[in-house]
């Protein structure tokens, strides 16, 4: 199961969903579209709520702009040995939003709301696959 | 409509019980509670137990807890939405009687935090938010609320010394309620030099896990006439719920849809407005969260949250007295205990029971009851 590579820690392995870590592993970051009504889905989803719909793989360009973050100092036990470290939550050039860490690269005061960021696959020593929000420029 | 009244609540101290199980504390509170409504088991036609269960030891709980209250053979069962839980469990009590289906309900809320151990807690914790896409990236509950935090900031010039004031309010009451988990009052400084969380949220920007339970005690018109000179009705219903995934919300971060839309429900079906309201329980699981509140509840403008906890709005004698029972902050969240812990002050206070933090002649209490991450929301209007 190939999903079950998806994230620091995995919670679920079985989706409908596991060409999701397939294409993060060749550097994509790709959400869905429904081929009916045309709603994109981030994160995807394998059905639409038109319940009409085929849906497709719609490959994003992973710039964004960060809506807000936050610096964590208390984690849950998988994480104990990795804080602090920060989440945001950026909103992609196609619309949709995504939940993703912050790389190293980044020093907690140079985050700023609306900053612009890019969301870059990124694979774990171990083989885990994450994606993680970077600078713009990087 | 057939009226619904509450004859009874009762409510354990919140606080750490190592020397008690979960049908116990349960039993304290539902024993408070049929005292309070002076009647016996047996007049309970159904039971509605509210508890978050993956923090319960006992898997489908409402079994020990109804056989250990006497409340067999009438039917139970448990309702779980989080912190959430009792809230939703007093809609559905709410819906037996006006029904007809049943005369009196039981609604015993409970939660025992520490039963688990810390290690299990914490893997509890660690699954608070979508499994799927967010967890995975150690995302926790104060996270969550940080994110809202951070963003409230950012579009209202909401400050960390404004939301460490609901801090120091909810402290302040708790030491005016016996029941409270903390005695002791705090200052700025405290609020502000507590250890960091989830920036910008500090440890006295938090709730603290407690154990207790709560019960409230439904009955019909006649029933409740009958039982007390001065039976409280509910008079305003509301349930609402938003997407888990945070990045499928109002992307503004500054407002819980699911609350808004609860309170709109309830308003609509009492035939009143935030501006009639005495007094008001709101989810302060956060301090950020009590500020949003005050904002989605419509009791301020967009924006004025953070203003209107800076002025001191929300004490007693201020414009509108926000949980001045300690709130979730100060008086501890036994989660699935919270909902009818809230019921339970507003109730005291439209009897004119609350002593030192008595509302003069107040009418109308609003309960707002947040599940989780804000996927669930009930507002309950109560008024004389
Ligand atoms: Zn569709």
């Amino acid at each position: 199961m190939n999903f079950a590579k998806f994230g620091k820690i995995s919670y679920v392995a079985e989706t409908k969903l596991q060409e999701f870590e397939k294409h993060l592993e060749t550097g994509k970051v790709m959400g869905t579209r429904c081929k009916s009504c045309g709603q994109t889905y981030f994160p995807p989803r394998a059905d639409c709520n038109c319940l009409k719909g085929d849906i497709e793989w719609i490959e994003l360009s992973g710039k964004c702009k960060l809506m807000t973050f936050s610096t964590l100092y208390f984690a849950p036990a998988s994480f104990r040995y990795e804080v602090p470290y920060t989440l945001g939550v950026a909103q992609f050039e196609e619309g949709p939003a995504v939940l993703a860490p912050f790389s190293k690269e980044i020093k907690e005061n140079e985050i700023k709301v609306g900053m612009s960021l890019r969301l870059v696959p990124t694979e774990l020593i171990g083989g885990r696959m994450i994606y993680e929000l970077r600078k713009a420029d990087s | 409509m057939r009226k619904v009244g509450v004859i009874g609540v009762g409510q354990t101290k919140f606080k750490r019980r190592p020397d008690a199980s979960i049908r116990e504390i349960a039993f304290e509170a539902f024993k408070e509670a049929m005292e309070d409504a002076q009647i016996t088991p047996k007049e309970i036609q159904a039971s509605v137990i509210c508890s978050a269960t993956h923090y319960d030891k006992q898997r489908t709980p409402a079994g020990v807890v109804a056989e250990y209250l006497g409340l067999n053979p009438q039917p139970t069962f448990n309702v779980e939405a989080v912190c959430a839980s009792s809230g939703v469990g007093l809609r559905i009590g709410w819906s037996f009687i006006n029904s007809g289906l049943h005369d009196t309900v039981a609604i015993i809320g409970f939660q025992k935090m520490t039963e688990l151990s810390s290690a299990e807690v914490q893997e509890v914790m660690g699954r608070s938010g979508d499994v799927m896409w967010e967890s995975p990236f150690g995302t926790t509950m104060p996270a969550y609320f940080a994110l809202y935090a951070k963003s409230h900031m950012h579009k209202y010039g909401t400050t960390e010394e404004q939301m460490a004031k609901v801090a120091v309010k909810n402290h302040f009451y708790a030491t005016k309620n016996p029941k409270a988990m903390f005695q002791k009052q705090i200052t700025m400084e405290d609020v502000l030099n507590s250890r960091m969380i989830a920036s910008p949220l500090k440890r006295y920007d938090c709730c603290a896990n407690s154990d207790g339970a709560a019960c409230i005690i439904l009955a019909n018109e006649e029933i409740s006439k009958n039982a007390t000179d001065m039976p409280i009705w509910v008079t305003g219903l509301g349930l609402a719920s938003s997407p888990m995934a945070l990045t499928s919300r109002d992307p503004s971060f500054a407002s819980f849809d699911c609350s808004s839309e609860a309170a709109r429900q309830a308003y609509r079906m009492a035939g009143i407005g935030p501006e009639d309201i005495d007094v008001a329980e709101v989810h302060d699981c956060f301090t950020i969260t009590e500020i949003i509140n005050y904002e989605d509840l419509g009791l301020c403008e967009k924006g004025q949250g953070g203003r209107l906890a800076e002025e001191g709005q929300t004490y007693l004698g201020g414009e509108i007295p926000v949980n001045i029972d300690g709130g979730l902050l100060a008086k501890g969240h036994p989660v699935g205990a919270t909902g009818a812990s809230q019921i339970r002050t507003l109730v005291k206070q439209l009897r004119g029971e609350s002593g030192e933090t008595q509302v003069k002649g107040a009418k109308r209490g609003l309960a707002h009851n947040l599940g989780g991450i804000g996927m669930y929301c009930a507002v309950t209007i109560l008024e004389v």
